[in-house]
């Protein structure tokens, strides 16, 4: 498959934060040689979780071009990133690429009515050449996430409940017709009531506006079910990644096999093995430094040769699993 | 015998700017009862009145907070709480951290970020009982500190050096220093994720079953009940939708509030569409008249537009607040 086919290609991306002192200090590699691609013709939703300081967000950095990686590279529709330079050719790729944030009441600003970012990015790329014409744009763009612009036009944030302000910024998101959306916690600060309405709205996306949308998560009940495929991060590595069925339902890393059990279930009665007793990790920043697998210091099943070198990547069926435990089906 | 009554209780927000008077009800009429040794769960959506109801019973009324009627009593074993009508003074020496203590959503602010950990440990003690050497002071919050599994290596850093697990869990040691005979946890691992959430949840529900005291634990994540708690309330619009041992909320719902909750929540494993809820939550300044659910709810009838739904006991420990429920019932 040629690089033309790919809407989103990553290719071993690296990012290295320095931490410390100006002279001493150390490494930290947030996001750990990473690929995988998302195809140009058929929308899907791909689901990054993992816990906090995983490097989610850092990874979804990349992707804005809000960060450049220390090595690799991150190719949209075939044009590597850090060969964007000029400032129109920016915009047009700001226009296909949209983020839609966590908490839809820091996304706007209290003063401000939420029409006027609205409208303000349908006027910035050029999606309408006057006011008047925005109109339309607008109306259209909150149509599609069942609102309209009788019901916003005039209020402020505080104004709309949370599942209403998430929805403006989604439409907001829209507005530019773009081809991929990056979703970073776009449920957590949503009330329960509203939040399968803001979940479903990106499945609809997917399937009748054709556009792909990076979820970005760590609520894996949500993930299963609105996903294709899914991806779990530890410590900068995606240890393992495929379709969304396999991974949750018969998850082969031990690490995926924890998050899974952590899961709580909504149904009593699997109380009992949920509260069997588990060993938390030390802080963040000495499993980013441990060498070999990052998981090797909580992993029941871990061996000598985790501790030593970074696991391989092992393909098994349609998945990839970052595990020693898996090396026999590769034939190595 | 009830270690917690709470009867009819109304407490609004009243505030007057300007000329212009407000008042939030943001609980309106809420009764029930803790029993001692049990984990009551409350959930609810944000805004709807939990963080006002434990402000309201674990005594901490302020302006423009007002107590409009009811009535909150503890007893703990002999000693009787009139918590509305306690003196300031009684409620630092001998009610708080001793008898009720609180475990807060984030830990970061209630630990001190320029002092060691053990220093808070002093700050509290010497408030609230004063020890008479240091040594004494030491030994006893070490012991305590191991016997509910941390490392002691945590008492001599500072909250930063702690991961957002770790500091959570010693905001839940320190609330259990004196052995309270109530612990309110108010969204304590809402901030946290998946692994580290299941190992704070599983400590306090050690601590609990270690000293046979009661929890009371709010959290608007359902699965997160099913899991932990014995009894669960379902709070709307500053009222009680429903009540009733964990078993019959997730299994039998009759509040048709609750029956949504329980239907639209994800699982793995599990990929019918689930629906959101249409309309939103109600304003508490201006709150639908008769049943507060009654713009949202798919079984509306004309009596919810008028008439506030009273509380019926339906069976062993269950109570439901829905008109519907009532005429099916009698």
């Amino acid at each position: 498959m040629s690089d033309t086919e790919k809407l989103l290609d990553v290719q071993h991306v690296t990012v290295e934060f320095h931490i410390g002192g100006l002279l001493g200090g150390s490494l930290l590699v947030a996001v750990n040689d990473i690929s995988f691609s998302l195809d140009k013709d058929r929308p899907e939703i791909f689901t990054l979780a993992g816990e906090s300081g995983s490097g989610k967000t850092t990874l979804s950095r990349l992707f804005l071009r809000d960060l450049e990686p220390t090595r690799g590279k991150v190719l949209f529709e075939g044009r590597d990133l850090a060969t964007i330079r000029k400032r129109s050719e920016f915009k047009e790729f700001m226009k296909k690429v949209q983020p839609v944030f966590q908490n839809p009441f820091e996304t706007f600003s209290p003063l401000r009515r939420v029409d006027a970012y609205l409208f303000d990015t349908a006027l910035n790329f050029k999606m309408a050449r006057n006011r008047r014409d925005a109109i339309l744009v607008v109306d259209e763009a909150l149509r599609s996430v069942g609102l309209s612009l009788e019901e916003v036009s005039r209020r402020y944030p505080h104004e709309l409940s949370g599942g209403q302000t998430q929805r403006v910024s989604v439409a907001r998101a829209l507005i530019s017709q773009p081809k991929l959306i990056l979703a970073d916690e776009p449920v957590s600060m949503v009330d329960a009531s509203l939040r399968m309405e803001i979940v479903n709205l990106f499945r609809e996306l997917r399937d009748k506006q054709k556009v792909s949308v990076i979820y970005i998560t760590h609520d894996l009940a949500t993930a299963y079910y609105i996903s294709d495929r899914i991806g779990i991060m530890l410590r900068g590595f995606i240890v393992e990644s495929g379709p969304v069925e396999d991974v949750l339902e018969q998850p082969f890393h031990p690490y995926t096999k924890l998050l899974k059990e952590s899961v709580p279930e909504p149904n009593p009665k699997d109380r009992e093995t949920w509260a069997k007793h588990i060993s938390l990790g030390t802080t963040e920043v000495k499993e980013y430094s441990q060498v070999g697998c990052k998981f090797a210091s909580r992993c029941p099943q871990v061996m000598d040769i985790c501790r030593e070198v970074d696991p391989p990547d092992v393909q098994i069926e349609r998945r990839v699993v970052k595990c020693y435990l898996y090396m026999e089906n590769t034939g190595q | 015998m009830s270690l917690l009554n709470v009867k009819n209780l109304c407490a609004y927000y009243q505030t007057e700017l300007y000329g212009i008077s407000r008042t939030v009800r943001a609980v309106d009429g809420v009764s029930f009862e803790l029993f001692p040794n049990e984990i009551y769960g409350v959930a609810g959506e944000s805004s709807c009145g939990k963080t006002t109801l434990i402000k309201v019973i674990s005594g901490n009324v302020k302006n423009p907070l007002k107590v409009i009627s009811g009535s909150v009593e503890y007893k703990f074993g002999e000693y009787a709480v009139d918590m509305l009508h306690i003196s300031k003074e009684e409620l630092r020496s001998s009610v708080r951290w001793k008898e009720i203590s609180y475990v807060m959503q984030g830990s970061m602010s209630v630990l001190n970020p320029v002092r060691k950990i053990i220093k808070t440990f002093e700050d509290i003690i010497t408030t609230h009982d004063r020890f008479t050497n240091k040594k004494e002071f030491l030994e006893h919050a070490r012991a305590h500190v191991n016997r509910l599994g941390l490392p002691t290596e945590v008492l001599n850093s500072y909250p930063h050096q702690l991961s957002g697990g770790m500091r959570q869990r010693v905001a839940i040691v320190l609330a259990t220093l004196f052995q309270p005979s109530l612990i309110i946890a108010d969204e304590p691992t809402t901030a946290l994720d998946v692994v580290v959430q299941r190992g704070v949840l599983q400590m306090i529900k050690n601590i609990q079953a270690m000293s046979s005291n009661t929890v009371l634990l709010v959290t608007h994540d359902m699965a997160v009940h099913a899991n932990v708690a014995d009894r669960v309330m379902i709070m709307y619009a500053g009222r009680i939708a429903e009540e009733a041992p964990t078993e019959i909320i997730f299994n039998a719902p009759l509040h048709p509030y609750t029956q949504h909750l329980i239907r639209s929540l994800p699982m793995i494993g599990e990929r019918s569409d689930k629906a959101g809820l249409r309309g939103s939550p109600p304003n508490l300044a201006n709150p639908p008249s008769g049943c507060r659910f009654h713009e949202r709810c798919p079984e509306v009838m004309d009596i919810c537009l008028t008439e506030v739904p009273e509380m019926i006991t339906v069976g062993e420990k269950h109570r439901v607040a829905c008109h519907l429920v009532k005429e099916n019932y009698l």
